[in-house]
């Protein structure tokens, strides 16, 4: 069986949650990734262990992601695979459910495991529940779960490059601009640690105290709905079911009180660390270590710590 | 312009769903059910729509058992002038609510529909784009901003390192992220308005809808439970934990 990866790629190689993606169309057959975008990232891409085809193109049609084109490149190359895969990030889960559709078939959303060609496990209510779902269309639309596949190594693979095809335009929508926040911190959802602040940090100032441990340590800097919502941090820093979801081998939880939804985002986290003035924050339940304290002292204090070897 | 709001009952945010004992899904008898958090702020996006003179009606639709009448009151009872409900007992997945949809809109021919971006049970983050698609429509998901613009509509899109922005063309299918707005609270003069509005009700087979799930679910299952944690007593103790105990940094 032949399965289609559409890669996220950063403009220069494909994303870890790309090469997630291909660790789970692994399972599944051989893996041709669709890259569209700089010829560079396509190479990235024939790199990937695991990937027998690349195909590439740079036309402008697809150079924002609009879903109304890159639906309609994928149903017309569909008939040549079993399964249709994509990252679920903003752009896979923007766009699949459309290709799903198209080809009359049932999206599988944010799977967290294959159980075999049509079988597969995804989370439900917030990830409070895991449901095995059995598919009965004759072709599956998926968006994988990054957290859930460990990435198929960035080296090691050797695919040959080929053209994609062409696809339609169909003129429904166009593209005005983007703000895109630049950060020299490692991308949320591929961080090995991550450093999240709630409602407690008080302030967007006072969120240099999360940067600067979040510094000492590699991390990347998360935050709650509460936090985001009070203007603290930015919206796309946000964990939680409705923001990214996260599985690094650190997550430290810092004046979060841990609620359902944000508990959704980080869970699956290897170890999980909360920092809480209030002993009873349902954070402490899921938390491997957790320290009851004021954050303004405890921070400070953590970073002197680190520093000292 | 026309409305349309896609509404869902499902277990209230704030409720712990438990698991069945029998792993056939999760207990839903006797649980609090509320209106879906996104298609609150869908209802909501559709009446300022209409307070600023940009649309005209607001239909709210609501696709389930009989008790998704109450789902549809609230909607009314927030500002939507008519509701419609789509009876079916039984699982409905999100490509079959988005043909039901559509055939609604066959009938009603809004020209926007505003839907949520994701329902909190079913996690699914699908029915928008696939109604999109089987109208052959534009779509603007995840949208933190929607303004009338040019004879079509401005959408600005939470993506994952920031914003975007897209004109589309009308009509066109929208879908909420959090930050669109804050909905507003019903009043009770507005809630005992809102039983005098109509719900037409129809069925599946009306619309010449097949409803059939193509997905079986073979098993619901508590996820994996993380060992009880220790509380340690000083930041010296919690570093050396992390570095020599957990040795993740």
């Amino acid at each position: 069986m032949a399965v289609l990866v559409l890669a996220d790629h950063d403009g220069s190689a494909v994303t870890q949650p790309t090469r997630s993606a291909v660790a789970a169309a692994s399972k599944l057959g051989d893996v041709t990734v669709l890259v569209l975008g700089p010829r560079a990232a396509a190479d990235s891409a024939a790199k990937v262990a695991g990937v027998a085809k690349v195909l590439h193109t740079e036309d402008a049609l697809y150079a924002n992601g609009l879903a109304e084109p890159l639906a309609a490149l994928l149903v017309s190359m569909a008939p040549e695979y079993s399964h249709l895969l994509a990252p679920a990030s903003a752009a896979g889960k923007n766009v699949m459910p459309r290709v799903a559709a198209l080809l009359d078939v049932q999206v599988i959303s944010d799977i967290a495991g294959v159980v075999d060609a049509d079988t597969f496990v995804r989370p439900i209510y917030a990830g409070n529940a895991l449901a095995t779902v059995k598919s009965a269309d004759p072709k599956k639309v998926i968006t994988v779960r990054a957290a859930s596949f460990d990435p198929a190594a960035a080296e090691g693979g050797n695919a040959a490059v080929e053209a994609a095809p062409k696809g339609e335009d169909p003129g429904l929508s166009n593209f005005l601009g983007a703000e895109i926040a630049k950060s020299e911190r490692p991308e949320l959802t591929a961080a090995k640690v991550v450093v999240s602040g709630g409602r407690a940090m008080g302030s967007a100032e006072n969120f240099h105290i999360i940067e600067s441990v979040a510094d000492k340590l590699g991390a990347a800097v998360g935050a709650s709905r509460a936090a985001v919502d009070a203007g603290y941090a930015p919206n796309d820093h946000q964990v939680g079911q409705t923001g990214k979801i996260v599985a690094p081998d650190l997550y430290i939880a810092v004046g979060i009180s841990g609620a359902i939804q944000h508990l959704a985002g980080m869970k699956d986290s290897k170890v999980i660390v909360a920092i809480n003035k209030d002993e009873e924050a349902p954070i402490f339940s899921v938390a491997d270590y957790g320290l009851v304290g004021d954050l303004f002292k405890v921070m400070p204090e953590f970073e002197s710590e680190l520093a000292k070897k | 312009m026309k409305l349309l709001v896609p509404v869902k009952r499902v277990v209230d945010y704030n409720v712990k769903v438990r698991v069945k004992a029998d792993h056939t899904g999760v207990e839903t008898a006797n649980v609090k059910m509320s209106m879906n958090p996104f298609d609150e702020i869908a209802v909501e996006e559709a009446v300022r729509l209409k307070e600023k003179g940009a649309a005209t009606e607001i239909i709210a639709v609501s696709a389930g058992p009989t008790a998704c009448q109450e789902q549809i009151r609230t909607a009314l009872a927030m500002g939507a002038d008519r509701g419609i409900l789509i009876e079916h007992d039984g699982v409905l997945e999100p490509l079959a609510v988005a043909k039901l949809l559509k055939a609604v809109i066959a009938k009603e021919s809004p020209d926007l529909v505003i839907l949520g971006k994701q329902a909190i049970d079913d996690d699914m983050n699908a029915t928008g784009q696939m109604l999109a698609a089987l109208l052959g429509w534009p779509q603007g998901t995840y949208a933190s901003k929607v303004e009338p613009a040019d004879g079509g509509i401005k959408v600005t899109r939470e993506v994952d390192g920031g914003l975007e922005r897209l004109q589309l063309k009308l009509p066109a299918i929208v879908t909420t992220d959090l930050r669109l707005n804050e909905p507003r609270y019903a009043s009770l003069p507005n809630i005992m308005k809102a039983r005098k509005k109509p719900i037409e009700t129809l069925k599946p087979a009306d619309l010449g809808v097949d409803v059939s799930p193509r997905l079986t679910v073979l098993k619901v299952e508590e996820p994996p439970k993380r060992q009880a944690g220790k509380k340690v007593g000083s930041v010296q103790e919690l570093v050396d934990k992390l570095r020599n105990e957990a040795k993740v940094i």
